[in-house]
């Protein structure tokens, strides 16, 4: 099987992931790269499980976890979200600085 | 018992804390704590009397062995080159008896008080006083080195002085204590002196070490004898002798010792206090009997004092102050006999200590029915208190050296010792203790013709005093008339005697035997007659103040009264005019003008440097060094802290180029 394939999807989705987490102003679509970010770790995962290829399956078992914990975040994410955008009325995520010093 | 021997001193001592702690509380004021401790160390004093006689006739009998002596020590303190302060015990004859007198007087004294200071505010600070007072003459009698023996020296001072100015209210009372405290003080001096000069001669405190080296003629480090240096030392303890046991010329505070209540001058005059001087002197007399120097100044300052502290006596109104005088006279006999023979001198010491309790314990009774010291306030008191009549009688009897009551065989002792040893001191000390013995009984005679006989002079109704008071005088009444026999000149009994009882060394008892010279003591008795003759002649119709024949003798009543100007030439001249007025005010200027400015220009430079150094050091240095510390602080972190901008995007990208920078290094490596 071709690995490269796979991988390099992964690196692009990773890169266009990092790219959107640095360059985007909107607290959603921040949040979404980062999404992108994980499904790029978890195809990874994947592929290194397959190439690996022991009888537990652990790559593609740790995908799963890392969906799980992806589901989880973006339930705290969205809610932090929310939470500053009633207060704030904006999602703008240069806004955002509370925790400046 | 001598292993229990420790225990003579140490109980007086517990029962004075025992009642400085619960007396107040106790149903008899602490006072039966007191009579308790000194019942069991009396008892003990006993056995260990028993013990050592026992171990000295058995050496007496059989013509070898050794004294008794048991010792027994631990260490306090090393105080380098082998040299120590040891707390230890020496028992031998001369303990055993000193044991003996003063735990029986002070048992005497402390179940009189219980009369006499009946009913006294601090009556249980009394008898703390008291039983420390009793615990500190132990413990000199037991020290087996002269550092111990120093410290229960001066404790015998400190509780003097706080009885003889018990009734401190007045101030007379508490100007004596103050007086005797001094006085002796600046003859410990000496003492101090002589110590300090044994200890650098030996190079130890212990009593039986120095004995052994001066039997064997070396001194510390094996070095010859120095007789000049050991003289030096021994004259120089007499000093603190003359302080404590009240010699001529530093006799002064004795007689103003009577300020303090009536039993602590008996404890004072017979068994504690006074007697130490004479102790010190018998306990070191191996080494005054290697000293002739020493001996004969022994024997000039008794002689001297013996004679006048008598004439002093004879002039004397207070009763009290007529028996402190004859006191005073008595030790004269005691020092002038140690420059003779040891078991003379502490024979009288111990006969006079019961017959001088029992005199002094008598005038309290007469004072206490009386309600005043001043003789011209009694009279008659004959009838009135028998008892105390009779048992004063016998102590004046034993006083008055008539035999055989027990001065007699003392006083005696002492005369033949001096006519013995012959020479100018002999001769000196013969001749004035045999007039001494003519005016002892003259003023004896005299105060007992004022007091009780005629009708009363005072006011009130005077009366027997209670038991508690009586009891005492005729347990003490026994020993003052027969003591003296325990000392009985006859070849055949002196095995058995005091001599050998007290003796120190067995070599010493054999080459000075107790004798019986007949035309010494004719001459005594003679001489005593004459003084009772004269003394009944002129007192029989009891003249007083101006009447009174003492008083008629012009110039020589005057120095008399005036106690031959010492306490003059003590206060007046040496405190006053020398002192106070010429040595003081240069004191004065010299400490203005030198000593003053001198601290003055150091406290002033100093405080200057101070201030100098605050600004620099202080000022500018530790808290500069704080300020740029603060400074510098802030400083970075008004930087540091840009980088902490709240945006997240920020550390994310940083996150990720450290990944990257990560990867780099792991890819590379």
């Amino acid at each position: 099987m071709e690995a490269v394939y796979p991988l390099t999807f992964a690196a692009l989705l990773f890169s266009i992931g990092a790219y959107g987490l640095l360059s985007r102003r909107n607290a959603v679509l921040v949040l979404m790269s980062l999404e992108l970010m994980l499904a790029a770790v978890t195809i990874n995962l994947v592929t290194f499980g397959a190439i690996a290829g022991d009888g537990l399956l652990t790559g593609q078992v740790f995908a799963l976890f890392v969906m799980a914990i992806g589901a989880a975040e973006i339930g705290v994410g969205i809610a932090i979200i929310l939470l500053i955008y009633r207060n704030r009325a904006s999602v703008n995520i240069d806004d955002a600085d509370l925790m400046r010093y | 018992m001598s292993g229990a021997a420790w225990l003579v001193p140490v109980l007086p001592a517990a029962s004075a804390l025992v009642i400085m702690a619960l007396g107040r509380k106790m149903p008899g004021g602490g006072a039966e704590i007191g009579i308790l401790s000194l019942v069991v160390s009396f008892l003990l004093a006993v056995g260990v009397a028993i013990e050592v006689f026992g171990a000295n006739v058995g050496a007496t009998t059989a013509g070898e062995g050794t004294a008794f002596v048991h010792t027994a020590a631990f260490q306090l303190a090393p105080i380098g080159e082998g040299a120590a302060i040891d707390a230890g015990i020496r028992v031998d004859g001369l303990t055993a008896m000193m044991f003996l007198l003063v735990t029986f007087v002070s048992l005497m004294v402390h179940i009189y008080s219980l009369g006499y200071m009946h009913g006294e505010e601090r009556f249980t600070w009394y008898y703390a006083v008291l039983s420390l007072f009793t615990a500190a003459m132990l413990l000199l009698s037991i020290a087996d080195n002269l550092m111990l023996l120093l410290i229960g020296w001066e404790l015998v001072g400190v509780c003097s002085f706080l009885l003889i100015g018990f009734w401190w209210e007045s101030k007379h009372n508490s100007d004596a204590a103050i007086k005797a405290f001094l006085t002796t003080k600046s003859g410990d001096v000496g003492l101090m002196v002589g110590v300090v000069a044994l200890f650098g001669q030996f190079r130890t405190f212990n009593i039986a070490d120095i004995f052994a080296m001066v039997d064997e003629g070396v001194q510390a480090g094996g070095a010859p004898l120095s007789e000049g240096l050991l003289s030096f030392a021994l004259i120089a303890l007499i000093l603190g002798v003359v302080g404590k046991s009240a010699q001529f010329p530093l006799h002064t505070w004795l007689p103003d010792a009577m300020a303090g209540p009536t039993p602590v001058s008996a404890l004072i005059h017979a068994a504690t206090m006074v007697t130490a001087g004479v102790f010190l002197v018998a306990r070191l007399y191996p080494l005054y009997s290697a000293t002739p120097a020493a001996q004969a100044t022994l024997a000039v300052i008794g002689a001297i004092t013996l004679l006048a502290a008598g004439l002093l006596a004879l002039v004397q109104e207070d009763i009290k102050k007529v028996l402190a005088y004859s006191t005073v006279s008595q030790l004269g006999y005691m020092v002038a006999a140690l420059g003779f023979s040891y078991t003379a001198g502490i024979f009288h010491l111990f006969t006079h200590g019961f017959f001088k309790a029992l005199l002094f314990l008598g005038a309290g009774s007469i004072i206490h029915a009386a309600h005043s010291n001043n003789m011209r306030d009694m009279g008659g008191l004959a009838k009135v208190m028998p008892r105390t009549f009779g048992t004063f009688l016998v102590g004046t009897l034993a006083l008055m050296a008539v035999p055989p009551l027990a001065g007699f065989w003392s006083k005696d002792e002492i005369l033949v010792e001096a006519a013995a040893a012959g020479g100018y001191t002999g001769s000196l000390v013969l001749v004035l203790g045999a007039i001494g013995g003519l005016i002892t009984v003259f003023y004896m005679t005299r105060l007992l013709y004022l007091v009780f006989a005629g009708e009363f002079r005072g006011h009130g109704h005077p009366h027997e005093s209670p038991p508690s008071m009586t009891v005492p005088l005729l347990a003490l009444a026994v020993p003052s008339a027969l003591i003296g026999l325990a000392n009985l000149p006859v070849a055949a009994f002196q095995p058995y005697a005091f001599s050998a009882w007290t003796m120190h060394s067995l070599e010493y008892w054999q080459t000075h035997p107790i004798e019986f010279n007949l035309p010494v003591a004719a001459v005594a008795v003679a001489l005593a007659a004459a003084g009772f003759v004269a003394g009944r002649a002129l007192y029989r119709s009891q003249p007083l103040d101006a009447d009174d024949p003492m008083r008629k003798l012009g110039p020589a009543t005057r120095v008399l009264e005036e106690r031959y100007f010492l306490d003059h030439l003590w206060t007046d001249l040496i405190t006053r005019y020398i002192v106070r007025d010429t040595a003081g005010p240069v004191a004065v200027a010299v400490n203005d003008r030198f000593i003053d400015r001198i601290v003055y220009w150091v406290g002033a430079g100093t405080g200057r440097f101070g201030q100098r150094l605050y600004d620099i050091f202080d000022q500018k240095g530790i808290d500069g060094a704080l300020h740029a510390v603060a400074t510098g602080t802030w400083w970075t972190t008004a930087r540091v802290r840009l980088a902490q901008s709240g945006n997240v995007q920020l550390y994310a990208g940083a996150m990720l180029a450290g990944v990257v920078v990560l990867a780099v290094v792991f890819a590379a490596g």
